[in-house]
């Protein structure tokens, strides 16, 4: 509790612009700050500096700096597989993006510009898709697209990360549409724009913010993925990151600096990609509130 | 609404989404339910119908009952500290005392978030290792030693250990959303309370929480949703081990498919963790204003 009636030091002596009130609970208070921000983040430095480390050097003295620093560990991760587990994610990710932009705005534009029973009924189809989740529709999964000959290609992944992302995009999506005014589409209906015109030409360009949103939301998804991408693909050059980093682990044993390099390389793109639309992650996930 | 002409756009426009989830998630679901009356095999197409087996298997079965208090377990430590936790962090952070340090505590806080879990899994590998893992090192260099432990290979200690790691990978971005909505609360309140003499706490207790009920509400769904279906972390980590100590409920469903072959148990167990969640999906798809903008 502050004290409020007594009147400060601050109050008596003029304050200097910098001087402030220090109290032992600001101070505690700071020192629990910090505590936390060095758990969080000494174990990620830890990872990228024994990235550079051999062997002998992380198990004999875990703290210390690498006395060489090996970069070739990178170029070893890489082209130990890291480098296909790339393509392989980039590919699934890019194709799953694309997708689920196209398909989920085509059907939010729709549920949020026509109004009849049908649409109700279509409305509560597709959003309540959320209410599923991918660990109870496993085994039929792999039944199916085993049935479709999908199973162990990038197309298993691919179509499934659409459909169980489809619901919070259109979620997403919808909301915003409905905000868009209704004039804009009168003024152009009387210029004779036809329904894919309005589409294309209003309300995918007026909606870039929560595009980009589903951009990171989906990327995000797809980049880190793991049951499916372990139950369905099977074959080690078709592996995403996630699955093909624990079979990298098995193949490499003791190969620990080569492994915490791929783990450096395979952590870089998301970071990249959120730290440029940190802002529109937050916000779909504040409007959609889903965690990752 | 003023009555259209019949036009296709509509149609044509929903058809792949529809298509979409008709196929890969409301038929899956369906068919889940259909095959746990059944006994079948990965790579047979043949299915036995067993009744209600499976569902009599269930309750004989000693690891589930394991598996879901270890759900129960990461349910409420995440909660308290996903909750509870990140709420006060996030208060502190927008404390005009802070706002210096706090945009770079934000950033840090929020590291972790961006790294996949497979990652995270596999660096707190080296965290937990008995020999050389960052955990015991750190003990002993305070002087600790006889708190070394073999995190993940004893069974009293590994489920903690996995929830551990998880609270480490997600308190940032509870921390995110928190202040997302803090930052949302009219000035006036607090000046208003200010005006009244009111600390901190009493601030945070009278104004800051009733403020962010709504954001309370949905993050501790998200965090129970999220501990009833968790699967990368344990599988990754300890495969569930020693023993079932660190199993939940989704790696027994998958071990029991997967590796044990036995589909059509597999497709109950599948069946509980769907009840488990569909119910808070439920609510959590009601709270969600749809048609509002920011």
């Amino acid at each position: 509790m502050e004290q409020v009636i007594k009147p400060s030091v601050e109050q008596v002596i003029k304050p200097s612009r910098k001087l402030r009130k220090f109290s032992i609970g600001q101070f505690v208070t700071m020192l629990m700050l910090a505590a936390f921000a060095i758990v969080i983040l000494y174990p990620l430095l830890w990872m990228v500096i024994s990235s550079m480390k051999s062997y002998n050097e992380i198990f004999n003295d875990v703290w210390g700096l690498p006395s060489t620093w090996i970069v070739e560990n990178y170029s070893l991760a890489w082209s130990k597989g890291i480098s296909g587990y790339f393509m392989n994610s980039f590919f699934v990710t890019s194709v799953t993006i694309i997708a689920v932009l196209i398909i989920g705005s085509m059907a939010a534009f729709v549920l949020a510009r026509y109004k009849t029973r049908w649409i109700d009924i279509a409305l509560i189809f597709t959003i309540g898709g959320m209410m599923m989740n991918p660990q109870v529709a496993l085994i039929p999964l792999f039944n199916i697209l085993t049935n479709l000959d999908l199973i162990n290609t990038h197309w298993a992944l691919i179509l499934t990360y659409i459909a169980y992302r489809l619901p919070l995009t259109i979620l997403l999506l919808r909301g915003y549409f409905l905000s868009i005014p209704k004039e804009l589409e009168e003024s152009a209906i009387i210029d004779g724009c036809t329904e894919f015109g309005i589409y294309r030409r209003i309300y995918l360009p007026m909606s870039v913010p929560i595009l980009l949103t589903t951009i990171v939301l989906t990327a995000f998804f797809a980049w880190n993925e793991f049951l499916f991408a372990t139950v369905f693909i099977d074959s080690e050059t078709l592996k995403t990151i996630p699955s093909g980093l624990m079979n990298f682990r098995d193949a490499l044993r003791t190969d620990w600096g080569v492994l915490l390099a791929g783990m450096v390389l395979a952590s870089l793109p998301m970071i990249a990609l959120l730290i440029f639309l940190q802002k529109y992650l937050v916000q779909g996930l504040s409007e959609g509130s889903v965690k990752g | 609404m003023q009555r259209r002409k019949f036009n296709i756009i509509p149609v044509l426009f929903l058809l792949p989404s529809i298509a979409l989830l008709l196929v890969f998630v409301y038929i899956p679901l369906i068919q889940n339910f259909y095959n746990s009356f059944f006994d079948f095999s990965v790579f047979s197409q043949t299915k036995t119908f067993v009744g209600l087996e499976n569902f009599k298997n269930l309750l004989a079965d000693k690891v589930v009952s394991v598996a879901l208090l270890n759900n129960v377990k990461y349910a409420i430590i995440s909660v308290i500290l996903q909750v509870g936790i990140a709420l006060v962090l996030a208060y502190i952070l927008e404390d005009k005392l802070f706002h210096r340090v706090a945009p770079f505590l934000r950033v840090v806080y929020f590291m972790p978030v961006m790294i996949s879990i497979s990652v995270v899994a596999l660096l707190f590998g080296f965290v937990y290792n008995p020999q050389m893992g960052l955990l015991n090192s750190f003990l002993e260099l305070i002087g600790l030693e006889n708190l070394k432990e073999v995190w993940l290979g004893n069974p009293e200690t590994a489920i903690y250990s996995v929830i551990a790691m998880s609270q480490w990978h997600s308190i940032g971005f509870v921390t995110l959303l928190f202040i997302v909505a803090i930052q949302k609360i009219p000035k006036e309140l607090y000046e208003a309370a200010d005006i009244d003499g009111a600390g901190k706490i009493r601030k945070f207790f009278s104004i800051t929480v009733p403020q962010v009920r709504e954001a309370i509400f949905v993050n501790t769904l998200i965090t129970i949703t999220g501990s009833m279906l968790v699967f990368n972390e344990p599988y990754i980590l300890t495969n569930g081990g020693p023993g079932f100590s660190s199993t939940v409920m989704s790696v027994h469903m998958y071990q029991t498919g997967f590796v044990k072959d036995n589909m059509g148990y597999a497709s109950t167990l599948a069946i509980i963790i769907f009840l488990l969640t569909a119910v808070l999906a439920l609510i959590q798809i009601k709270l969600s204003r749809t048609g509002k903008d920011d």
